[in-house]
């Protein structure tokens, strides 16, 4: 017979729905509707778990999330294993495995609880204070296997399989628990037609409605109330109920956390769904209607499986239709437990007696459960209990015989849920009549209405909710009165133990902390409760002491002979209740985790089976082995072929800034340490520049286009640090310089072609300009094929070299042009490590290799550059500190290895002989084959005083002698005589067409054609003027896009406006000349986005996936823009239609942005999503 | 996550900014002029206090503009944005 405890009617769940489970591998049934606890119950089983430290058999505590006990492994199978969930909020589907933890080798029979006998020495801090030698011990022993003997379920070791999701939501009133006056606060504010979230942790909104079979609600049964209340809130177009959603944090500004559990409970989730949703919600007003949770007493053996929440019994009974016991013993401090009482007993529960530790209890509970023939005996508390897998008998201080039973049923008061109010910095004060702590002052715009406010009436309760909901809403502040009947008046219960310390007198169930380890505690001289906590461990874990939390401040009150409220209370921090790492990381893991930036050319690395390596979040071709070729054979193939004819580098990654404006030339004389204003146009310098401190921050080729235009290049993982510097030194230090600066990383692809044939092999594919009377370092427009490019000749290889910057797009065709042309010279595409080889054979450094963020220009050689003229540049005043000019600084220099086969490693440090003072560090190593020697950069302190000397670099493996060199004296020509390579055939690859989604009405995603863009900066009056030849108006309304037929401008800064035109490469030269004498710069990004459209019903839904931004309408609406953020990466969101927007993103991102919505478009592709509105 | 309020934006989610430090700490305007420890004074020496901190923000994801805020480090309260080189406003 299964379900033995079930009543035949009653309750909310499903009797003719019946669902199979097995605990520990036995097979049970329950009913739709239950929850692993009441299922388990209905079965009759109270033994379901072992505690923290003694392993005590512990059963079913509560109904909700407060359970210490009740703590189980959900076997979902394969990789889906949930430990420490509680059974009481576990709900129950068909075939769900659980596990009792904390056991070995059963949970009726566990080894571990030999640690019960040993108790009396396992006193609070006894880890402390007995395993503290010996010192061998520590990793032997005391951690890996006493420390081990306690402790709840086992993590998870495999990869969770289940997707995760955010979801940023905006609202005016976040109401948190849908009990009566949650629900009476959505119903007030629902009706002023603003926004409204409600959520509520468990399987349905009602809270204590749930189980409330007398009550009467206007006159209304209390459930036709609730399920009118719902349909009324359900229809409301403006209220958004979450179910099975806990509120766990309050941060700054009105921002809650919310966990929504979306698929737990379900037999089969679709697998399109989430599993887990973290709301980001920022919201005007919150009401907080969190409830009160049941408080244990505290009596010696206080935990046997069988003991339990009077009301928790109550509850099990009228929600869940079962029956926790046959025989109970009641025990309490307060008058809702004769309700329980009289519940059960009219089930037909014997109830024994009921045990009042208070000296009289005359209220009309206790009168009716005296009417109904209960035995009441006031002015009496438990001395004890017994029965070892259950309880089954109780004695009472003021009788000798026990009393036989199998339930206990205690309440020893009730405590408001306070956590959120205290999170959000709300003062609490002690509140004497109900024994607890209860909102005071609030400091956020928070408020608590209802039994979390101390209120346990409920008309009462659902009053103050409408009240709150209305002023929350900001309505009339009109009031309701909700008239209830069919409930009689309870008296609060008081706090308060009369238990001497004693070693099995539980106050916090899950920790295992009993009377007498806060005994302990504060005889040895504990008094701040928050070290009590630390000490005893009372109140952490996965409960965080709902239960517990006050009656460990009364027993310490009484040891310290103290008032509670002097005593104070712990810290409420976030999270409320246990939220998965699932949850917090949503969909950022695996291929989101973060943004792969890859380069124009990356498909055709791929093809050609390129080994990659990172920089920053760049993904970079390190080498293209051939065939037979290990990296080391591939790397000096490729620095052969530079030295010998001509290779082929995707330095696309370069970061790019045009600077325009008729000071920008003085902005980067401030900016570089080189003189940059004296540069004639068409000429381009090698520049570093340095921060405020005088260290060098980054470096750079700057190339002058024209009188007030300049393109300037930085490292790859400097793009984005760069321009902010710059930004930060024009707006903030040097305002009244005009000068503005674009980033155009992206618009340009940059094709790095160098070697002694590189001009021989460019002649025939550029037109518009003579390469041969190009000098070194200079710039030119011209054309490469049909697509007009920037042309620089310079070099980080020590040959010829040319760098071609083409509009992104066409870098593919270019390329494969470039190998077409020079097949019959042998030209080789080469990777980042034959770069980094080829610049370390002439000793040019890399920022980040080569310095480290306290290196000076002096001491990587680079003192010549700061001109003697030279004025206050950013830095230069820094660089006369007399630290910056000590003469034993690090300075660089190359090393030999004297066996000059080894190559040293990177970060190995310098000494003289045998002292083991390190003068230094190895920054760059390499193989260098021309030299068919090692070499090394190094920064050694005092260094170009050391060239010519020998000294030694330690590694752990062995001491190597190097000579310390000059790092420029360079042999580049290779010793062997040149073979002439044949030409090689490289494999191409299809274009991949980024096609439109699979269209579904919630959301569907598009690339976008291509467009022409155009950054255009510009004061007032410029704006008109380029208004006019762009076709479009340069709107001044923040945040706003202006569209004309088939343009438009958005404005994204108080001078910045993104334009879109259909694609005009001369519009941006137009628009430029346009402006004479004006203030403006106009800048031709075209190439450096990628254009995807949102759109359907939910596109805002995925879109607040990954953005903060508040999306309605009213706040944004059509033709709003913004640049913003989405994941990690940085867009323009420009909605273009009610439900369809357009994100500009930088090309690299676009793959990421994109595999993001898609990820956030799942949920709409299976079959059984539940639609949201 | 603060709800930064930009001064041409409008309030901005948190994640669209950068901090930037102290406010109000102006370069010299011709640093040979000034000591060794003047310099060191303007590179590094900075205010903590508990309570109002005048300081440096850019909307980097926004509108890129530098501004600066009046902020309570004790609350996390945002007492007023101004536009860059404007003086600190008088909060009672």
């Amino acid at each position: 017979v299964t379900q033995v405890f079930r009543t035949p009617n009653g309750g909310r769940i499903r009797r003719d729905r019946t669902l199979s489970f097995t605990f520990d591998g036995r097979p049970y049934t329950g009913c739709e509707g239950d929850t692993l606890a009441s299922a388990l119950l209905a079965n009759d089983v109270h033994l379901v778990g072992r505690s923290f430290k003694y392993h005590r058999p512990r059963g079913i505590l509560s109904t909700g999330v407060e359970d210490p006990n009740a703590l189980v492994t959900i076997d979902r199978s394969g990789r889906r294993v949930t430990p420490n969930l509680r059974a009481t909020g576990v709900d129950l589907y068909d075939g769900l495995q659980a596990y009792s933890q904390n056991c070995w080798p059963s949970l009726r029979h566990d080894f571990g609880a030999i640690t019960d006998r040993l108790s009396p020495l396992l006193s609070t801090g006894f880890y402390y204070k007995t395993f503290m030698w010996p010192p061998a011990l520590w990793r032997r022993l005391y951690e890996p296997i006493i420390r081990a003997a306690a402790g709840l379920g086992r993590a998870p070791s495999e990869p969770d399989p289940d997707r995760y999701l955010h979801q940023f939501a905006h609202c005016d009133l976040l109401v948190i628990g849908g009990g009566p006056a949650g629900l009476a606060a959505a119903l007030a504010a629902s009706a002023t037609g603003r926004r409204v979230i409600l959520c509520d942790e468990q399987a349905e909104a009602g809270g204590s409605l749930l189980a409330e079979p007398d009550a009467v609600i206007e006159g209304k049964p209390a459930t036709d109330w609730l399920a009118g209340t719902l349909a009324t809130l359900r229809a409301a177009p403006n209220v958004t109920l979450l179910a099975r959603t806990t509120a766990f944090g309050w941060f700054p500004d009105n921002f809650l956390g919310l966990a929504e559990r979306c698929t737990d409970h379900l037999a089969m989730p679709d697998p399109h769904l989430p599993r887990e949703r973290l709301w980001q919600v920022r919201t005007r007003e919150v009401v907080i209607a969190a409830g009160a949770i049941e408080r244990p007493l505290v009596f010696p053996h206080n935990d046997r499986p069988g003991i339990m929440l009077a009301d928790a019994a109550r509850t099990y009974l009228q929600r869940y239709g079962v029956q926790v016991g046959s025989y109970a013993v009641v025990v309490t401090s307060d008058d809702s437990a004769y309700r329980a009482a009289l519940a059960l007993h009219r089930a037909g529960v014997t109830i024994a007696a009921i045990a009042d530790r208070r000296g009289e209890a005359n209220g009309p509970y206790p009168a009716a459960a005296r009417a109904a023939g209960i035995t009441v005996r006031t002015g009496t508390s438990v001395v004890g209990t017994t029965g070892r897998l259950r309880v089954n008998a109780v004695r009472l201080n003021n009788r000798v015989a026990a009393i036989p039973c199998d339930a206990v049923l205690m309440c020893g008061g009730w405590t408001p849920s306070v956590h959120l109010h205290s999170q959000s910095r709300g003062r609490l004060r002690f509140e004497d009549t109900i024994g607890a702590f209860v909102p005071d002052t609030i400091s956020a715009r928070g408020y608590s209405a209802g039994a979390c406010a101390g209120e346990f009436d409920l008309s009462r309760c659902l009053d103050a909710g409408y009240a709150a909901g209305e002023t929350a809403a900001r309505s009339r502040g009109s009031t309701r009165h909700f008239e209830v009947s069919g409930l009689l008046t309870c008296s609060p219960g008081t706090l308060g133990t009369d238990v001497e310390p004693h070693d099995k007198a539980f106050v916090d169930l899950q920790n295992d902390v009993t009377t007498k380890d806060l005994f302990i505690a504060t005889s040895e001289g504990f008094r701040s409760i928050e070290h009590v906590k630390r000490y005893t461990t009372a109140g952490m874990a996965t409960d965080q002491g709902k239960t517990s939390n006050l009656n460990v401040l009364a027993s310490v009150a009484g040891f310290v002979n103290q008032p509670v409220p002097s005593i104070g209370h712990t810290t409420f921090r976030m999270p409320y209740s246990p939220v998965t790492f699932g949850t917090l990381a949503g969909a950022a893991r695996g291929a989101l985790l973060e943004p792969v930036r890859c380069a124009p050319l990356h498909d055709w690395a791929v093809a050609q089976g390129a080994i990659f390596e990172m920089a920053g979040m760049w993904k970079r071709a390190r080498c293209f082995p051939r065939a037979g070729e290990d990296m080391q054979r591939a790397v000096a193939r490729e620095c052969r072929a530079v030295r010998e004819s001509v290779g082929l580098l995707d330095a696309s990654t370069l970061g790019k800034i045009e600077v325009v404006g008729p000071d920008a030339a003085e902005f980067l004389d401030r900016l570089y340490v080189r003189n940059i204003s004296t540069m004639a146009p068409g000429r381009c310098r090698y520049a570093v520049m340095l921060r405020e401190t005088g260290f060098i921050l980054d470096d750079g080729i700057v190339a002058r286009l024209a009188q007030d235009r300049f393109h300037i290049t930085t490292t790859t993982g400097g793009a984005a640090s760069v321009l902010h510097h710059m930004e930060d030194y024009l707006q903030t230090e040097f305002p009244e310089l005009r000068v503005w600066l674009t980033s155009t990383t992206e618009h340009w692809a940059v094709i790095s072609v160098q070697g002694p044939r590189s001009r021989e092999m460019l002649t025939p594919l550029v037109e518009g300009m003579d390469l041969a009377a190009m000098p070194h370092m200079s710039v030119r427009d011209c054309r490469v094929g049909d697509v007009q490019a920037r042309m620089f000749r310079v070099s980080f290889t020590g040959e010829l070299g040319y760098e071609i910057n083409i509009p992104s797009a066409h870098a593919p065709e270019i390329w494969h042009a470039l190998l077409a042309s020079g097949a019959r010279l042998g030209v080789t595409p080469y990777g980042t490590e034959a770069m980094h080889v080829l610049r370390a054979e002439c000793g040019f450094i890399i920022v980040g290799q080569e310095t480290d963020g306290t290196v000076t220009p002096d001491d990587v050689g680079l003192g010549w550059m700061i001109g003697k003229d030279k004025r206050d540049f950013v830095g230069e005043r820094s660089l006369q500190l007399a630290d910056m000019r000590r003469r034993d600084r690090r300075q660089l220099v190359g090393l030999r290895t004297l066996d000059s086969h080894i190559v040293l490693e990177e970060g190995t440090q310098l000494v003289a002989g045998g002292d083991r003072q390190s003068l230094g560090h190895v920054t760059s190593a390499y193989w260098s084959e021309p030299q068919q020697q090692s070499i090394a950069l190094a920064l050694l302190s005092n260094g170009r005083a050391r060239i010519g000397s020998t000294l030694q670099a330690i590694s752990t493996e062995a001491t190597i002698d190097v000579a310390v060199v000059d790092p420029s004296v360079r042999t580049l020509r290779p010793k062997t005589i040149a073979v002439p390579a044949a030409p090689h055939a490289y494999r191409s690859l299809p274009s991949v067409d980024h096609a439109t989604t699979a269209p579904c009405p919630e959301v569907t995603l598009t690339m976008l054609p291509a467009v022409t863009r155009l950054s255009v900066r510009a004061g007032a009056a410029a704006a008109t003027t380029l208004g006019r030849v762009l076709g479009v108006l340069l709107g001044s309304v923040p945040g706003r896009a202006i569209t004309s037929r088939d343009r438009a401008a958005m404005w994204l800064g108080p001078d910045e406006w993104l334009v879109l035109a259909p694609v005009d490469t001369g519009l941006a030269q137009r628009a430029d000349a346009s402006v004479g004498g004006l203030l403006a710069s106009v800048v031709d990004i075209s190439h450096h986005n990628a254009a995807i459209e949102v759109a359907g019903t939910h596109a805002t839904c995925c879109i607040n996936a990954f953005n903060a931004l508040d999306l309605d309408l009213r706040v944004f609406p059509v033709d709003g823009c913004a640049r913003t953020v989405f994941g990690k990466a940085e867009i323009v969101l420009w909605r273009t239609a009610t439900q369809v927007f357009r994100i500009e993103v930088a090309r690299s991102f676009a793959p990421y942005v994109g595999a993001c919505l898609e990820e956030a478009r799942q949920e709409f592709l299976g079959e059984t999503s539940p639609r949201r509105r | 996550m603060l709800l930064v309020p930009c001064p041409f934006c409008g309030p901005r989610p948190e994640n669209e900014f950068q901090y930037g430090g102290e406010a109000h700490i102006a370069r010299p305007p011709d640093p040979s002029a000034v000591d060794d420890d003047t310099w060191a004074a303007f590179l590094f020496r900075r205010n903590n206090p508990k309570g109002l901190h005048a300081e440096r923000w850019c909307h980097i994801h926004g509108c890129g503009r530098f501004f600066n805020c009046l902020r309570d480090t004790l609350s996390d309260d945002i007492v007023a944005t101004y536009q860059v080189r404007q003086p600190r406003p008088q909060v009672s």
